[in-house]
């Protein structure tokens, strides 16, 4: 039996110190944390935190067409300081990746950029242009290589239309990704309607914008029998009709980001541009109902939604701002201060991180097992760093997280036993 | 009283006490209106920019007539005839204003929030001239000035009710936080399409029967419908709404006795409001527009003449004290 390539000596795996030992890119075995080995490089992680490469199935990278907000290459190098071994990236660029030839080039940018990961993972387009009038041609989009396929951004406003891509890609074994939002009752909304967009004089988006859509999306699901996965969840009442589903049996799985879990409507007071997202923050009641159904696996996995912009672009009113924050930086840090307050748990965050993901998407994912791809990341939970531009790798840098101090650091990451890098200071 | 604020955005970013002192300080500028020469040197040598992204008629010819009574230099500049024509943004637009040094910036913008926008980035005062739905804080200040005017100071024990387009009106928020700041009890009615979310926890009784709505109150704001209401499909036509919530004296007819009827202006009238209740002897609409040239003066005074403490490293800070009653900068000029 060949010798490891690497052995990751000295680090917390499930509250016992291990090493990870790695052979030809895929986990060899863990091991006690000082069994002796001559062979193979040896990384010494000082007590870290071993997770497993987290998969963000929900990202906007804006290359093609919108480099100045972010490339691949600076979006990756995001992902891969964030924690962040694979990323499904949306197709909303320009062109829009309704296409072979924007899907290789996407791909082949990636692997151009970062030759060793973060894997970069295109979500087709689900109609043309993302205009919601025809289909966009889906197999060959999963022939090059779309993992799923979304209109995200843009939602199909017809049920019929929505039907039929729903077919059509079943017969290609992929899952369809629905930002759920019926466009005519969001149109114009700049946060949530409630008290506050009534106190600002702000155009709200109500909740039932996007619950209707979440019903409409289950009630096919079932009438189909075909699997739906609904992006970035926001309500109480959407919550409600997914885990009523999910008790009927229907194939429904569902994504949140880390700042519905944190932030509520308030973060938007003065006016803010950086808390301006779409779904929009709500109240601190959908926060409670979310937190429980990400507890329960109602929600079954997190995402970022990660929605760069340049910096000219959020200082305007807010009408003219567009949605979005910057998060792959910042993921893994706001997703752990849910575990210090008690909401996951270390498990949890593996789980809605790295293997569900990566079931929903049909993505190799490490469970340290032997054979597992070798992708880890080492984090450091009481190492405290503090956002600013500089320290985001993103080109976005909106975030309403700026200036705050955010606990946890990923030190080092490691992608099929390659080391992407290792904070040697940090650890 | 010393005067703290740089900016004026809203009304609730000040205290009953500030709201009466700017009633004080127009009172005495309203005077000045009534002389044969209406000019004072008071704000000699200062510069003030009207920049009016949304147009405007009254208030804009309300600022420039008060800053002119001052003796202020007012330069106007509308959206039509600025860069933001030539697509440069608001921040990059008022920046290059800024640089030409002017005291103060009256804003007016179709966007909810567009003078705090500013007012974060500017280093001269940002009076809010009306931003989007959100706040109309000069408006709101010349309606209770008018109403001090007959009811002096002290509203608590009068009723006040606000007809019309609350959703998307500034003047109804910034009404509603004005009046309930000086003791008033504050109405709202409009039908529910045209109330804002969240409403209920105003601190405002809501109707939707004008007749019930106006059971023994003392005043009534109507405000004005925009007539694109009706495309966005939130009434059915306007003949409906004039007869629903158009005021008329079969409403009033339950109010108190000496009841006074506002509009903010320009009226639709037979819209929401009968046309003869808008001349009518109790009706202030025309007060207010001449309130608020005096209102106006004093937010001038009041926010150019802090400046000046500042720059003089007054040993108080930023405050500024307040014009005396002798005051020779009340004199002709």
């Amino acid at each position: 039996m060949p010798g490891p390539d690497l052995i990751v000596r000295n680090v917390l795996w499930q509250d016992e110190l291990v090493s990870l030992w790695i052979e030809q890119g895929v986990v060899q075995r863990l091991a006690p944390p000082d069994e002796p080995c001559s062979e193979g490089e040896q990384l010494h992680g000082g007590g870290a935190l071993l997770l497993p490469g987290l998969i963000d199935a929900h990202v906007h990278l804006r290359e093609p067409g919108f480099e100045y907000k972010e490339d691949i290459a600076s979006g990756l190098e995001a992902a891969a300081r964030g924690g962040f071994s694979a990323v499904l990236a949306m197709a909303n660029t320009r062109p829009v990746n309704d296409s072979a030839a924007v899907t290789s080039f996407m791909r082949d940018r990636a692997a151009e950029a970062h030759p060793f990961g973060p894997r970069l993972h295109p979500v087709g387009a689900l109609t043309k242009g993302l205009a919601g009038q025809e289909l966009a041609p889906l197999a060959e989009l999963a022939e090059a290589g779309c993992v799923a396929f979304s209109n995200d951004g843009l939602p199909v406003a017809s049920p019929d239309l929505f039907r039929r891509a729903m077919e059509y890609a079943s017969d290609l074994g992929l899952v369809v990704i629905d930002h759920c939002e019926d466009p005519v009752l969001a149109e114009g909304a700049s946060m949530n309607e409630g008290r506050i967009s009534g106190l600002l004089g702000l155009k709200g988006q109500p909740v039932v914008a996007e619950s209707m859509q979440v019903a409409r999306d289950i009630l096919l699901a079932e009438y189909l029998d075909l699997p739906i996965h609904l992006a970035h969840i926001s309500c109480r009442q959407s919550v409600e009709l997914i885990r009523w589903a999910k008790a009927r049996g229907v194939r429904v799985s569902a994504e949140t980001c880390p700042h519905y879990l944190l932030w509520t409507e308030e973060m938007v007071q003065g006016y803010n541009t950086l808390a301006k997202v779409n779904p929009p923050l709500r109240t601190d009641d959908d926060v409670l109902a979310l937190r429980q159904a990400v507890r329960e696996g109602v929600i079954d996995i997190l995402v970022t939604d990660h929605a760069p912009h340049a910096d000219h672009e959020k200082e305007v009113p807010m009408d003219e701002a567009p949605n979005g924050i910057s998060g792959l930086d910042t993921a893994l840090s706001l997703s752990w201060k849910l575990v210090r307050e008690g909401v996951l748990s270390p498990q949890d965050l593996c789980a809605l991180w790295s293997a569900r993901p990566g079931a929903l998407f049909s993505l190799p994912v490490n469970r340290f097992q032997h054979g597992d791809p070798a992708d880890f990341i080492l984090f450091n939970p009481d190492l405290e760093w503090t956002v600013t531009p500089e320290t985001l790798r993103s080109k976005g840098k909106n975030t309403p997280c700026l200036g705050q101090t955010l606990p946890g650091r990923v030190v080092a990451h490691g992608i099929t036993g390659k080391i992407l890098f290792h904070d040697v200071d940090a650890s | 009283m010393l005067w703290p604020h740089k900016d004026l955005l809203c009304i609730s970013q000040l205290t009953a006490a500030e709201i009466l002192y700017v009633f004080q300080v127009a009172r005495r500028f309203a005077e000045i209106n009534t002389r044969p020469v209406k000019k004072v040197p008071t704000l000699k040598g200062k510069s003030v920019i009207l920049f009016f992204v949304e147009p405007s008629t009254r208030t804009k010819t309300s600022f420039d007539i008060a800053g002119k009574r001052l003796s202020a230099d007012t330069y106007s500049l509308a959206a039509s005839s600025s860069s933001l024509r030539k697509g440069e943004n608001l921040k990059d637009s008022a920046l290059t204003l800024q640089a030409m040094h002017p005291d103060a910036l009256v804003l007016r913008h179709h966007q909810s929030g567009a003078s705090e926008f500013l007012a974060r980035r500017l280093s001269c005062s940002v009076i809010n001239a009306g931003d989007g739905w959100h706040a109309h804080p000069t408006q709101a200040l010349l309606d209770g000035f008018t109403l001090s005017e007959v009811w002096g100071d002290d509203m608590a024990g009068k009723t006040v009710l606000i007809v019309g387009d609350i959703a998307h009106s500034r003047v109804a928020r910034s009404d509603v936080l004005l009046f309930t700041a000086l003791g008033a009890r504050v109405r709202i009615c409009a039908p529910r399409t045209l109330l804002p979310a969240g409403v209920r926890q105003w601190p405002v009784e809501v109707f939707s029967d004008l007749t019930e709505a106006c059971n023994g109150v003392d005043a009534v704001v109507c405000l004005r419908l925009q007539l694109e209401r009706q495309k966005a499909g939130l009434l059915p036509d306007l003949r409906e709404y004039a007869r629903t919530y158009g005021l008329g004296a079969r409403h009033l007819s339950k109010a108190n006795p000496g009841v006074l009827v506002m509009h903010p202006g320009p009226m639709n009238r037979g819209v929401e409001i009968d046309a003869a209740l808008a001349d009518a002897e109790n009706s202030l609409i025309l007060d207010q527009v001449s309130a608020g040239v005096a209102t106006r003066m004093a937010l001038l005074f009041l926010f150019l003449t802090r400046k000046d403490a500042t720059d003089q490293g007054d040993a108080r800070g930023d405050q500024v004290e307040s014009p005396q009653p002798q005051s020779p900068s009340l004199q002709e000029d």
